[in-house]
């Protein structure tokens, strides 16, 4: 299957997932090529994020600007899930697919979590310390409110992320400043490093709090590909409204894989030869491997 | 000694205050942000002539700092205010990896720096901070030492792309330095030619230094008196040239002995060309509620300390 055009963004459905299963491949050999990463919110966000940079957004890979000038622009707060966002990165052009064999290893640009300091294009901020992500994207939606760009700052979050008070900080004043050139989508898969976030901090109902903030918000099935672009689409409309806009994205953590799904086992655990073997079975090979 | 005539009485925030209103003028990305603490830092000129470039954060440092970081990426040149306590150590992590590692053209302006703070107490008087930014890589320092020196400062740090910590603070002190100066960072200001003893000094003991250097200059002692304003990138050419001149050192300044101008010069010094060395600065201790005048004298922070700490080290020399 060849995706020489898929950077016109006329891809249905179908196509998507396709470029996703390879996308899971890509994840799941860059860590065990490695032996460390975080597969499991990776896996989770997969679908997401192709949809995202396939389909949804509109920006230039290469030049890549930084400054995100006439463009979407996309923080990645849940900075640990880089060998997706390396991974769409690499085959959305803005930088070579061989780059991703240098994943976690000595020299690369491709540092555990995404940073600037290389100068790797698509970056546009360190994330990885948790809870700052959402704070710099609304920093860029002001920048693009006073450059009067209609462009969409959108900022992928993990929901025990939230635990961090900073995003509380920047909540309020999303909603009170009506920042509505903004969409935070939280990847509510309901683990976090110690188990599952209802044991660890459960505050659950994330979606009512950033209501109770002042914010529109919106509910998504995030593995599923029709109900991404049906919402997308739906939030998009619904922005330039006076609020910021946040979509609670139900996944399953480790999704693609059967014995990965839904535990919070493989949040930052690389697989073996046999499980990467056995993994890989259920994802066959789309547009080619890296 | 040169005599250093006393201008006016002002506070070093206000010239802060003066200097992001001129900027503001002159340049459109200019942009400026304050954690509820808008008249403390001075200011309400910028936030009144450029609404549209003034946010206001509320008590809220973290988030403060984030949407800088999120405006230099948009391509604008962000100059954070609130009190240099919650400028530094408050916020730490998101300077770390927001601003410092990502390479962001953030200002972060802090004010209230020090003992000189006053009643408020060691809650909101901060002697750490210097340490704190100077160790993050890539990240330029500044401490001012009057109202003229702190405006020329706001103005300047606006040409340099990059991270900038500026400190200053809140009494009135005495303004000392010309209005039309011309900030260049990184480059010292020889206040006075001397053989016999170095005084390297920053903030709002250059003052303190001078009236030193007029005392030790009746004594028959002449003093090399040097204003680093900046701390970080140091002006090592002119330290060096000048430890080497009078072969020994005393450092003054408003901070902790760690990590402040005094640790930055002795480095130096050990690594390039030892001299003794006395620090006037405070040695591991938190500040408490008084008056900037009695604090200054009770943690060693006056005149005399510097007089005495001349004395000490020619004794050594």
């Amino acid at each position: 299957m060849k995706f020489a055009s898929f950077m016109e963004k006329n891809l249905n459905s179908a196509q998507l997932i396709q470029i996703a299963t390879q996308v899971r491949r890509d994840i799941l050999r860059m860590v065990h090529a490695v032996q460390s990463g975080h597969p499991g919110g990776s896996l989770g966000c997969t679908d997401f994020m192709v949809a995202m940079y396939f389909k949804i957004m509109n920006y230039k890979s290469s030049p890549f600007r930084i400054d995100g000038k006439d463009e979407d622009v996309f923080i990645l707060s849940n900075g640990h899930i880089s060998p997706l966002f390396y991974s769409v990165l690499a085959r959305t052009g803005h930088f070579s697919l061989n780059e991703l064999k240098t994943f976690r290893k000595l020299n690369s640009r491709l540092q555990g979590h995404p940073a600037t300091h290389y100068n790797l294009e698509g970056v546009r901020i360190a994330t990885g310390s948790l809870g700052q992500g959402l704070s710099v994207a609304l920093g860029m939606a002001l920048s693009k409110k006073l450059k009067n760009d209609k462009n969409i700052v959108y900022c992928l979050m993990g929901d025990g992320e939230l635990e961090e008070g900073q995003n509380w900080e920047a909540i309020m004043f999303a909603s009170h400043n009506k920042v509505d050139n903004l969409i935070a989508v939280v990847d509510f898969n309901r683990q976090q490093i110690d188990g599952s976030i209802s044991e660890i901090m459960g505050i659950n109902d994330y979606k009512s709090k950033f209501e109770a903030f002042g914010w529109q918000t919106f509910e998504m099935n995030g593995n599923n590909m029709d109900d991404i672009l049906a919402n997308m689409k739906l939030a998009l409309s619904n922005t330039g409204k006076g609020k910021p806009i946040m979509i609670n994205m139900k996944t399953e953590m480790g999704a693609g894989v059967d014995f990965m799904t839904g535990t919070h086992e493989w949040h930052g655990i690389a697989p073996s030869n046999e499980q990467l073997a056995k993994a890989l079975e259920q994802l066959p090979e789309t547009i080619g491997d890296y | 000694m040169v005599k250093i005539e006393i201008l006016d009485q002002k506070d070093t925030r206000s010239g802060f205050g003066a200097g992001l209103l001129e900027l503001g003028k002159k340049n459109n990305d200019v942009v400026a942000l304050c954690a509820d603490l808008t008249g403390s830092l001075k200011m309400d000129a910028f936030k009144r002539e450029f609404p549209e470039r003034f946010f206001q954060a509320g008590i809220a440092e973290a988030n403060m700092i984030g949407m800088a970081a999120g405006l230099a990426t948009g391509g604008k040149i962000p100059y954070t205010g609130t009190f240099a306590n919650f400028s530094t150590g408050r916020v730490y992590d998101q300077i770390r990896q927001s601003v410092a590692y990502s390479g962001k053209n953030v200002k972060i302006c802090a004010s209230h720096a020090g003992v000189t703070l006053g009643e408020d107490g060691a809650t909101h008087q901060i002697l750490e901070d210097i340490g704190l930014m100077k160790m993050l890589p890539g990240m330029v320092v500044i401490n001012t030492c009057d109202y003229n020196q702190t405006k020329a400062a706001t103005i300047a740090i606006a040409e340099h792309y990059g991270p900038v910590y500026l400190r200053f603070g809140r009494p009135k002190w005495p303004v000392f330095t010309s209005p039309e100066q011309k900030f260049e960072i990184g480059k010292v200001w020889h206040i006075n030619e001397g053989n016999d003893v170095s005084i390297f000094c920053t903030g709002h003991l250059v003052w303190k230094a001078i009236k030193a250097g007029e005392i030790l200059a009746d004594m028959g002692i002449e003093a090399d008196i040097i204003n680093i304003h900046t701390i970080k990138p140091l002006d090592t050419v002119a330290v060096l040239k000048s430890a080497a001149k009078t072969g020994c050192v005393v450092t003054a300044e408003e901070h902790l002995m760690n990590g402040g101008l005094g640790d930055s010069i002795c480095q130096l010094l050990a690594l390039n060309n030892p001299k003794p060395v006395e620090m006037v600065a405070v040695n591991d201790k938190f500040g408490e509620s008084g008056t900037p005048d009695e604090l200054l004298v009770k943690y060693g922070l006056d005149t005399s300390d510097i007089v005495r700490a001349v004395e000490k080290v020619l004794k050594r020399k």
